[in-house]
């Protein structure tokens, strides 16, 4: 029954974004997880079991992939919090030119991803490169950063943060901006210095903002595709692939439901990460 | 500006020793210079090297062109493989305005509907819709769905497949801003006999305007950017989007960076418009749904 109030709600209003979020979202989720377990060419399915989980943990190739997922995703995160917070509290001191860094920083998050592999892996050549023409003036030889199996996946991550860090910016920037000056004034009249001022005040009441930073760049970190399959392509050998570039591999190979599997180990990964993270992190906010 | 504002500072610390303003600047300087040579010289990079003539490109150095050419480049861009670049603008046009007319409504008229609602089946609705934020798309199921509607490889497919991907953020967005409206709005209306669509329609919808603009520009920048789901959900040479035009071009173009370098710099040009127009609203609306995220 419904009552009178909630009657002016009517649920019809929600059924069109339902209808399209539940039929090529929700749905497709869910089957997921019934093709990983089969041999399937969109038209016929055999049901194969476990096979294909087997199959991804066996195959040396595709746990190099599984590895390399977690690597990139706390790389990235780890230096986009900790470079986020470094340009946060430059950029909310006296700084004259801060208009002009915060906006240098912030656009690269605005432009395609491809794009930005594309400029790089032009940068990073390993002769030619203007990043290591630069490294050779100060008389540093600079690797073969995407060339060698031992850095792409760092270079690939480098570029990511390059990329993404301007996000973490200004997040860091809007938490800082609500902590009341009164908290400064006080460390100082109480004699203590900056570096008192950014360990006792701003690095603990930025703790809401690290939090949305950390999850935002592990959920990223842990779905990126793109910018290493322009980088890359996932080499050289498996060096640098990430489970969603397996997953287009294996599709582009018609392995579907080797694809799928991927696709929910992924799923599972996401949520195993970053679910019980956020339940944590939620907690301890509440004991602030 | 600068200079008065200075001025007024100066006055409040006479005790700041010339000495010290001098490292000050000095300091200030080399943030400058590092930030330009991070952050901005790959750009300049491109834009220079796209003006260049093929052997000069090929250099791949910051070196100012002996000889521009500028109109041929592009042209050359627009043209290959039958004016594939066309065809991608508009195709990637097409996409992202039509996902973003659906997720304005849509999206909207959801978050409406869950912001004002309570209860258990209503939370378990919205955390539905949330956790799209973290779940990635499953791929070859999503096909198989497109598949079966006869939607795949076509523009309506795409279409539907970025609106309901981008479902969750706009709604987060939309549900934080209705939460300001007060409920005593609806209340009137509903006297004055409206029903809940009228009632959404023609009382709430226009009062979004502030967070239309943001889910707006947010969204364009996403869907015009996105390479992952148009290379799944829309492949085939007739069907390119922007930015798998370039991603062919890469190998088409491997001992042509002058063109590769121009049509990078073509597709960046409307996200840089709409960075120049809208940055404030930018990071606004990116802070907004972090936090609430």
């Amino acid at each position: 029954m419904l009552t009178k109030k909630s009657g002016v709600y009517s649920l019809t209003l929600l059924l069109p974004a339902a209808a399209i979020y539940g039929i090529l979202f929700i749905y497709p989720t869910l089957m997921s997880f019934f093709f990983s377990f089969t041999r399937w060419n969109l038209t016929e399915w055999t049901w194969i079991g476990f096979d294909n989980f087997r199959m991804f943990f066996e195959e040396r190739a595709l746990m190099i992939g599984f590895r390399n997922t977690f690597i990139f995703a706390f790389v990235t995160a780890g230096l986009k919090v900790v470079i986020g917070l470094l340009l946060a509290v430059l950029l909310t001191s006296q700084l004259r030119t801060k208009d002009f860094v915060r906006s240098a920083v912030f656009f690269p998050t605005l432009v395609s991803t491809i794009a930005v592999g594309i400029a790089f892996s032009v940068l990073m050549h390993p002769s030619q490169g203007l990043i290591n023409q630069t490294l050779a003036l100060v008389g540093i030889n600079g690797p073969d950063w995407l060339g060698n199996p031992s850095y792409a996946l760092l270079s690939v991550a480098l570029v990511d943060v390059w990329k993404g860090v301007g996000i973490a910016t200004v997040i860091f920037i809007a938490g800082m901006m609500s902590i009341p000056k009164d908290y400064y004034e006080a460390i100082q009249i109480d004699g203590g210095n900056k570096m008192d001022a950014f360990k006792h005040i701003t690095l603990p009441l930025s703790r809401p903002a690290t939090n949305a930073v950390i999850i935002l760049a592990l959920i990223g970190g842990l779905r990126t595709f793109d910018l290493v399959w322009a980088m890359t392509g996932g080499g050289p050998g498996f060096s640098s692939d990430l489970i969603a570039s397996i997953i287009y591999k294996q599709y582009q190979a018609g392995f579907y439901g080797l694809s799928t599997a991927g696709n929910v180990i992924l799923f599972l990964l996401v949520a195993i990460v970053v679910f019980p993270l956020y339940r944590l992190i939620t907690r301890k906010e509440v004991d602030l | 500006m600068e200079a008065a504002h200075e001025k007024t500072k100066e006055k409040h610390k006479l005790n700041t020793a010339p000495k010290k303003k001098l490292s000050k600047i000095l300091i200030e300087s080399i943030i400058v210079l590092f930030t330009i040579a991070i952050f901005l010289v790959p750009f300049y990079f491109i834009m220079i090297n796209s003006f260049k003539t093929s052997q000069e490109a090929a250099e791949l150095s910051l070196a100012w062109p002996s000889e521009f050419q500028i109109v041929e480049n592009f042209t050359t861009v627009f043209q290959a493989q039958n004016n594939m670049l066309v065809t991608a603008f508009m195709n990637s046009t097409i996409i992202t305005v039509s996902s973003i007319v659906l997720l304005m409504v849509f999206a909207s008229m959801a978050a409406f509907i869950l912001q004002r609602r309570s209860g258990k089946m209503v939370s378990i609705i919205a955390a539905i819709f949330l956790a799209g934020l973290m779940i990635p798309p499953a791929v070859v199921p999503t096909i198989w769905v497109l598949e079966s509607l006869h939607l795949f490889r076509t523009l309506p497919g795409i279409i539907l497949v970025m609106t309901a991907i981008s479902i969750p953020f706009s709604m987060i967005l939309y549900m934080g801003f209705i939460a300001t409206i007060p409920k005593d709005i609806d209340e009137a209306a509903i006297i004055d006999g409206c029903n809940s669509w009228t009632l959404f329609f023609k009382i709430i919808f226009p009062l979004l305007k502030p967070i239309h603009a943001t889910v707006i520009i947010l969204n364009a920048v996403q869907i015009f950017n996105d390479f992952v789901h148009p290379l799944y959900f829309f492949p085939g040479a007739e069907n390119a989007t922007v930015q798998l035009t370039l991603y062919n071009f890469m190998s088409v173009y491997s001992t042509s960076w002058n063109l590769l370098f121009a049509n990078v710099l073509l597709i960046t040009i409307p996200p840089f418009i709409l960075f120049l127009i809208f940055s404030k609203k930018i990071v606004a609306g990116m802070t907004a749904g972090a936090v609430k995220g």
